[in-house]
């Protein structure tokens, strides 16, 4: 009896697709297993951005006054944000000769200014929602991708960064539509330090009295 | 309007004559503004008459507003206003070659100029899953593969580049409405649509304020964000920042390098 010819198990059939995708999974589960115990991954990453979003639609809709308001955004940041790689970036080779009594104080200064600055944008979003809608891999950290649809405008990207090298998982960069708030912050205190001619002391300041 | 592209070839030589400078990387994005000390005076210009006049009179109109998601005098503005402006954005896409958003835009236009009443209202955005779908021809420009130029601040109508301001005047000379309509019905449409670029100004008034009046150096604010948000818009986004990465290259000391 002839034996039907059998499939070269080299040749990829539609078939062996699922075969390959198996395979493929398998070989980067096992690839990723030695990293797992210390690497972020893309469900940490957007989980991360789940809850954090979830605190800051907790306090736009508290109707609380602006100013606890506020508040309340600058501890939001302080929990899910690296404030201290943020605070240091956008204070750019200033903060390398920078005395270390002064670079705290700074970042302390520059936490505030940004949960009033953003804080003041967030009150726009009553009654808009954030959707989540992916994370993968960039560069040696996550980026998550999300949709904010605010009232009478078109959906816009929003996309976070994040990253566990400070020690926990902690995002350090927001993309509004390619607009991105490191690139924003590093333009806006280079100006304010320059205003200042380089002093840190007299920027923290200007810092705590901004935003 | 025959003078149009008089006016436009003028222009464009003018944008065009010399410029060839070395772009720079700056808070982490590549800018190339070889006429700042000119674009800052502009600058001061444009920000003393968003202050005096624009300001004003926009929350002049946005203070006899109505509660959200409700529709006020300011949107039927904004709504006609833009939708004129989908017959040039068909045309772009299709010298793009990209027929979906020419033919999203396209029934767009049908659906709200019909059911929308001339296209006061926007039934097509609401009910039908056409959202506008935005283009011009500086992005036509960018497709053909023509460089983005030197960085330009336009008086009133604000941040650009050579590239997009020769596009904005091209967007003039090609639109179809403009070739369609009669001198009067021409002119209309043009105030309709510069009467609902006001209105947008007047909806994101705290944002363009907050950044105006509110930053250290706005100018430079102003540059960052443009260039940040058309290059995403063309796909043609820069390179993320990794402050890690950042300070790691900071702190390493070469003893050599010194």
């Amino acid at each position: 009896m002839p034996i039907p010819p059998r499939r070269m198990p080299s040749t990829l059939m539609p078939n062996d697709r699922r075969g390959v995708l198996a395979l493929i999974g398998g070989a980067a589960a096992f690839s990723l297993a030695p990293i797992r115990g210390w690497s972020l991954d893309a469900n940490q990453a957007r989980a991360l951005i789940d809850t954090a979003l979830g605190e800051v639609y907790r306090v736009i809709n508290s109707g609380q006054q602006p100013a606890q308001m506020y508040r309340d955004f600058e501890a939001i940041f302080a929990r899910y944000a690296d404030v201290d790689v943020i605070a240091r970036s956008a204070l750019g080779p200033a903060a390398r000769q920078a005395d270390p009594r002064a670079l705290a104080a700074y970042t302390q200064a520059f936490q505030g200014y940004i949960g009033r600055k953003y804080g003041k944008r967030f009150r726009e979003f009553v009654g808009s929602k954030i959707e989540v809608t992916g994370a993968r891999p960039l560069k040696s950290f996550y980026a998550v991708t999300s949709v904010a649809y605010l009232n009478g405008r078109a959906p816009m990207e929003v996309e976070w960064h994040v990253s566990n090298k400070s020690g926990r998982d902690k995002f350090f960069n927001i993309i509004i539509e390619g607009v991105n708030m490191l690139a924003s912050e590093r333009a806006e205190i280079a100006a304010m330090l320059t205003a200042r001619r380089g002093d840190l002391a007299a920027l923290t300041a200007d810092l705590q009295a901004s935003g | 309007m025959p003078r149009l592209s008089l006016f436009a070839s003028l222009a464009l030589g003018l944008i065009l004559a010399g410029c060839a400078s070395e772009p720079v990387m700056q808070d982490g994005i590549r800018v190339n503004d070889p006429y700042e000390a000119q674009n800052r005076r502009v600058h001061a210009f444009n920000k003393g008459l968003d202050r005096t006049v624009i300001a004003p009179v926009s929350n002049l109109v946005s203070s006899g507003e109505k509660a959200p998601g409700q529709t006020g005098a300011m949107d039927l503005v904004i709504n006609a206003g833009s939708n004129l402006s989908l017959p040039g954005k068909v045309v772009n896409s299709v010298l793009q070659g990209r027929p979906e958003p020419a033919i999203k835009n396209f029934f767009r236009f049908a659906v709200n100029t019909t059911l929308g009443m001339g296209g006061l209202l926007d039934p097509a955005g609401k009910d039908f899953g056409l959202p506008e779908q935005d283009t011009d021809f500086g992005e036509t420009l960018a497709v053909w593969g023509v460089p983005e130029g030197a960085y330009l601040e336009l008086p009133v109508l604000g941040p650009s580049t050579q590239r997009d301001a020769v596009g904005k005047v091209v967007d003039l000379a090609i639109d179809p409405l403009y070739h369609l309509l009669h001198r009067d019905g021409a002119w209309a449409a043009f105030g309709l649509r510069v009467a609902s670029k006001a209105g947008e100004r007047a909806r994101f008034g705290d944002t363009v304020d907050s950044v105006l009046q509110g930053s250290a150096d706005s100018y430079a604010q102003v540059r960052l964000i443009y260039l940040m948000h058309r290059r995403h818009e063309l796909n043609q986004g820069g390179a993320e920042i990794d402050p890690y990465a950042d300070t790691a290259a900071q702190d390493a000391i070469d003893p050599y390098a010194e």
